[in-house]
């Protein structure tokens, strides 16, 4: 039995109640800590999420009992690096639903993993004339890596429009997916509005040309599940510190043809068979395109992250954020000016907004003084922030320990930003 | 010139010393914001904006050679309501100054004092670092001209 929820994500209606919040809550050490004098009301996970004890644990044993370098040495630390490292990536195939481990590479993030793809296949596949096609809520991250490659080709940038509501408009992605299209990059979630955008059409669409398509999941990965075979894409990025991991480890998933195929993306150990001053024979995917020492305990802590969300249920999470979209879509309908950026019917934990009148900095700055974090501004968007005739906005974003009297502290200090600087 | 760039930090010190909570604090350097001398809009040029992620903040600035040396007089203002009040205390403090006294200024400190520091630190966010760079420039590019 399930019912479709604001966030367009199917839930089973008996899984809210095995998912205690407050439970949750004690597994994040950073949560439980005064601001200001005030109770920490953490809403900027889509910036970045906070750290479970699992992982900080994870790292820390990693560092205390077996850190090694990896793939080289002979020794006993050394073999137990190895394995530590390629459990996270089985973990991630796992998390992924990924046919084949060599389809899992370790980046720094999802930007890297974008600007992999744009600089291999990319250079590779595009040439002059060409079109790389994306869409108008793109973040940076999946606009300036393929903005560069189509400079340097003579390529051009195509951008699929979306309407008032931020919702991506199908007839056009149609349209826009021309015999010169070579690749297509969409958001799978958008940072700024919370849209969640039908990529499953849009990959049918693209591989109904013969165009592959990267879908960035920076923003999706870790509000609900995904499944790459499912979607049939041909890329997807992720990060770590978005997922409740560490900071300095991403995922690129590449279907194994297609990276089997790509020249690599940095030179140097790890990403070779043999090394002549003649002649370099590369290692195969993904090891091909992870040269030098990697973040091994990055690895790790990421491995423990999944864990820890497979533990409690990615299914368990989207239904317990979409309740609290639900209800913050409801109490911030009454505060009085607010204008919601974003009003897609398929969103997920994004409330992205401005109050009349009001600039966004100072609205930050009053929650920020209520031991509130927001993340204020353009998200690192500027186009489609743009596209709403606004500069910045005020952007609340959840995370799997949110809670609805945190929700109701985001609106008394709303209420609190208009008393005092109206 | 009727008083020191420390006569007007210690001035700026006493009022804020009124309020307790940062609710009054905010609310007066707000209303010091609203009292700032307004900009000519022709002003707002791309060349006097100061580059700030979220919040915008234009500064012109002039120098006029008196008798006991260059003064540095500025035009400022800012989209935001804070931000607009933090520009108004570094008019209070540098607008009408001899450029000499501006490099010697420790602003920071006065910013600590009036509990605005961590503005300082969130230039990326507003600005205001580099504004204070800006004025400075000005003030030493006038020092150095004069043989100062």
């Amino acid at each position: 039995m399930s019912a479709t929820t604001l966030s367009g994500v199917d839930r089973p209606l008996t899984a809210l109640h095995s998912y205690d919040v407050h439970r949750v809550r004690q597994d994040f050490p950073i949560l439980s800590q005064t601001v200001r004098g005030k109770p920490l009301v953490y809403l900027d996970n889509a910036n970045t999420t906070q750290k479970p004890r699992a992982v900080i644990d994870a790292m820390h044993t990693f560092y205390e009992t077996c850190n090694a370098n990896i793939h080289r040495a002979t020794h006993y630390l050394g073999m137990q690096a190895d394995r530590a490292y390629e459990q996270g990536r089985e973990k991630v195939r796992c998390f992924l639903n990924a046919r084949h481990f060599e389809e899992i590479v370790f980046v720094r993030n999802a930007t890297e993993g974008i600007n992999l793809v744009a600089q291999t296949y990319g250079r590779v596949h595009v040439r002059e004339g060409d079109e790389v096609l994306i869409t108008a809520m793109e973040h940076h991250a999946n606009i300036v890596p393929w903005q560069m490659l189509c400079e340097e080709k003579g390529a051009h940038l195509r951008v699929i429009p979306i309407d008032d509501t931020g919702e991506l408009i199908l007839e056009e992605a149609e349209r826009l997916i021309t015999p010169r299209t070579r690749i297509v990059g969409i958001t799978h979630m958008s940072n700024a509005l919370g849209t969640i955008n039908p990529i499953e059409q849009v990959i049918a669409m693209a591989h109904a040309q013969g165009v592959p398509v990267l879908v960035d999941a920076a923003q999706s990965a870790y509000h609900f599940p995904i499944d790459v075979q499912a979607l049939d894409c041909d890329f997807l990025v992720f990060s770590g510190h978005k997922l409740y991991g560490p900071t300095g480890i991403g995922v690129l998933y590449g279907k194994k043809d297609l990276l089997e195929r790509m020249p690599p993306y940095m030179g140097g150990g790890d990403m070779i068979l043999s090394v002549t001053f003649e002649k370099t024979v590369y290692n195969d995917p993904p090891f091909k395109f992870e040269a030098g020492t990697p973040h091994i305990a990055g690895v790790v802590g990421l491995g423990a992250a999944i864990d820890y969300l497979t533990s409690l249920g990615m299914e368990n999470i989207a239904s317990h954020e979409a309740d609290l979209m639900e209800y913050g879509t409801q109490q911030l309908q009454e505060v009085p000016g607010l204008r919601m950026i974003g009003t897609a019917r398929r969103k997920a934990s994004v409330f992205s907004f401005t109050l009349e009148g009001l600039h966004p900095n100072d609205v930050g700055t009053v929650l920020d003084m209520e031991g509130i974090a927001v993340r204020t501004g353009q998200h690192c968007a500027h186009p489609v922030i743009h596209r709403f005739g606004v500069s910045a906005t005020v952007r609340a974003s959840l995370g799997c320990y949110n809670t609805r009297e945190e929700l109701d502290a985001l609106v008394c200090g709303l209420h609190k930003a208009r008393r005092l600087l109206s | 010139m009727s008083d020191t760039i420390q006569q007007r930090a210690a001035e700026l010190l006493e009022e804020f010393r009124l309020f307790d909570s940062w609710e009054d604090r905010y609310s007066y350097l707000m209303d010091l914001g609203r009292e700032l001398p307004p900009m000519d809009p022709a002003d707002k040029t791309e060349e006097n904006r100061v580059q700030g992620c979220q919040s915008q903040v234009w500064i012109k600035g002039s120098v006029c050679c008196t008798a006991e040396g260059p003064i540095v007089t500025f035009d400022a203002d800012s989209d935001s309501a804070i931000v607009k009040g933090l520009v108004a205390v570094l008019h209070r403090i540098y607008s009408g100054q001899p450029a000499r006294a501006i490099l010697e200024f420790n602003v920071a400190d006065l910013l600590q004092q009036l509990q605005l520091e961590e503005h300082l630190s969130m230039n990326r966010r507003n600005g205001l670092f580099s504004m204070i760079q800006r004025i400075k420039h000005l003030a030493a590019s006038q020092a150095v001209e004069t043989g100062g």
